[in-house]
């Protein structure tokens, strides 16, 4: 087929939609560019070689992650936890706070902290007081993260769902302490 | 070598009858075989296992190893060294639910010294170091060192029981923790290696028998209703495994940002119980409204056990499910629930050979299972 434009072969074809009728042109490479339609340049095997294949074959690819983000007590990467799911060691969770922080938070239902019992040794045993707070936090950490889920049910028309979160919201609000 | 208090002792003790989650009682126990609660702990200033070179864990074996024996867990404590137990006894720990099968299995360390100090290691060392503790009498504790996490703390108790699982599994996490210190912080709780179990570290899990919902076809709808009150469904010996006899694992699937007591709460006060009624309600449809085929399911699974020839564990499963769901509505009177229950344990590989004193391949454990359910059930 000849480009719509000139008498070049077209190579792109263009697909729009105008008041509900289907317009298609037909292009060449260089009057597709020409009418700001992005054609991606063919990548020659040269700069695909020298560029992708060798480093890795040599061991000289670019790092991933930028030098200083390895785990400064047991060497461990960001990288290959991404690749194994297992991090290298209690340090880890403070050298990749920030990367981990959202994963974290998607795999417990949009929790963000820890709520419950700590280690007696370093002062775990709660108050009365301290517990009376811990449970408010507690409630109103849940009352978030249900909300949150609430919403992601509906957006996702997961109606069942969405009906026992509230359920859940209205069982949490009467339970209200205060 | 296994150690109790100090002194060698059986890997496999009182096998027939020492397992408390088989005695068939408890509440609920006409749909809840066991519960299990389950802690991950690792101790500070140590990389996590599977990062860990031999001597590294070699280092937390022995710390781990003489607190939990001197701790005062239990009346008695066994210890095993599962890189010197053969393939048969660690099957044996596996079928008693002591055990995972990843831990039986166990993985080699990457290279032999220490990833903090960095040198030769100590002649000797083996290849994979890792150990079990086992509470007795009653093999309701078991201690996995050196699994995914450095401990892996399990309280199980028969029928529906979390509150008692929770309640004494707390007083061990503090004994253990008064010799120990654990990886910790402020924002995310207990630190684990995979951050899936971060928080609390707590699992907690009910083992029902479902037969009612797998006859009447209602048992995928069950499954799915849980899974959308974020529990996770495994089979009877947990991941990756198959739900052996209509046994199914429900767990809570998120640690972080509840506490131990309402994720208790949850589970035994709010999902467990829903899923039990809907089971009950299943087997009364079936009492009520297909008692022939009912009945023919129940003492088809019993006229196989009292006289087939040979049996896979798979099949004897199936038919003891049956027969379990026979005994609990009365329609078997002579056989006890416990019986059954155990049946479901001595007929699996390692367990019968145990029982049998000696090594069998496939075909003759098919024999010997027919014949020890025929001995047994035999009215």
């Amino acid at each position: 087929m000849k480009c719509d434009h000139c008498d070049n072969e077209a190579t792109v074809r263009e697909v729009t939609m105008k008041n509900g009728a289907r317009i298609e042109r037909h292009l060449c490479e260089q009057c597709a560019q020409q009418h700001g339609i992005g054609v991606q340049p063919q990548v020659s095997i040269d700069e695909l070689i020298g560029k992708y294949v060798l480093p890795h074959v040599l061991g000289q690819a670019a790092p991933q992650t930028p030098k200083g983000n390895s785990c400064p007590t047991c060497r461990m990467g960001y990288a290959e936890f991404k690749q194994g799911g297992l991090l290298g060691c209690p340090d880890c969770y403070k050298t990749f706070e920030n990367q981990l922080a959202p994963l974290i938070e998607r795999a417990h239902e949009g929790a963000t902290h820890h709520i419950g019992k700590g280690p007696r040794r370093r002062g775990g045993g709660p108050s009365p007081q301290a517990s009376l707070t811990a449970q408010l936090q507690e409630r109103a950490a849940r009352l978030r993260a249900i909300r949150k889920q609430l919403d992601e049910a509906v957006k996702a028309e997961q109606y069942e769902k969405a009906a026992r979160l509230r359920d859940e919201l209205r069982k949490l609000d009467e339970a209200n302490p205060a | 070598m296994p150690h109790s208090a100090g002194q060698p002792h059986d890997p496999s003790p009182a096998f027939e009858n020492g397992t408390e989650w088989l005695r068939g009682d408890g509440p609920a126990s006409d749909v809840v075989m066991s519960s299990r609660v389950r802690l991950a702990r690792n101790l500070a200033g140590l990389p996590f296992v599977h990062r860990a070179g031999a001597a590294d864990r070699v280092h937390v074996l022995d710390l781990v190893r003489a607190q939990v024996l001197k701790a005062g867990l239990c009346e008695k404590i066994m210890w095993a060294n599962l890189h010197e137990l053969g393939s048969a006894e660690r099957s044996l720990l596996v079928e008693r639910h002591l055990i995972s099968k990843q831990h039986a299995k166990g993985k080699p360390a990457s290279h032999p010294g220490s990833v903090l100090a960095p040198g030769p290691a100590p002649a000797g060392i083996p290849d994979d170091p890792r150990g079990v503790a086992v509470g007795l009498p009653g093999e309701r504790l078991s201690i996995m060192v050196n699994e995914e996490d450095h401990l892996r703390i399990q309280v199980i108790r028969s029928g529906l029981a979390l509150d008692e699982g929770w309640a004494e599994i707390d007083q061990i996490d503090d004994k253990i923790e008064a010799g120990l210190d654990y990886a910790f912080s402020q924002r995310f709780g207990y630190l684990t290696a995979c951050p899936t179990n971060v928080g609390t570290g707590l699992r907690m899990s009910v083992m029902l028998h479902l037969p009612g919902l797998k006859l009447t076809g209602d048992i995928e709808k069950a499954k799915r209703a849980a899974q959308d009150m974020n529990l996770a469904v495994r089979g009877f010996y947990g991941e990756g495994s198959d739900a052996a006899g209509d046994f199914y694992q429900f767990s809570n699937q998120t640690t972080l940002g509840k506490s131990e007591k309402v994720i208790l709460q949850d589970l035994q006060q709010e999902i467990v119980p829903q899923i039990i009624e809907y089971e009950r309600v299943a087997r009364r449809t079936l009492q009520s409204k297909r008692a022939t085929a009912l009945e023919d399911q129940v003492y088809r699974a019993y006229g196989t056990l009292t006289h087939a020839r040979l049996l896979t564990t798979e099949e004897a499963m199936q038919m003891l499910s049956h027969v379990r769901l026979g005994v609990v509505l009365g329609l078997i009177k002579h056989v006890e629930q416990r019986l059954v229950n155990q049946l479901m344990l001595l007929i699996q590989p390692a367990h019968l050979q145990r029982v049998l004193s000696r090594e069998m391949d496939q075909e003759q454990r098919r024999v010997a299972r027919a014949s020890l359910l025929r001995a047994k059930l035999a009215g």
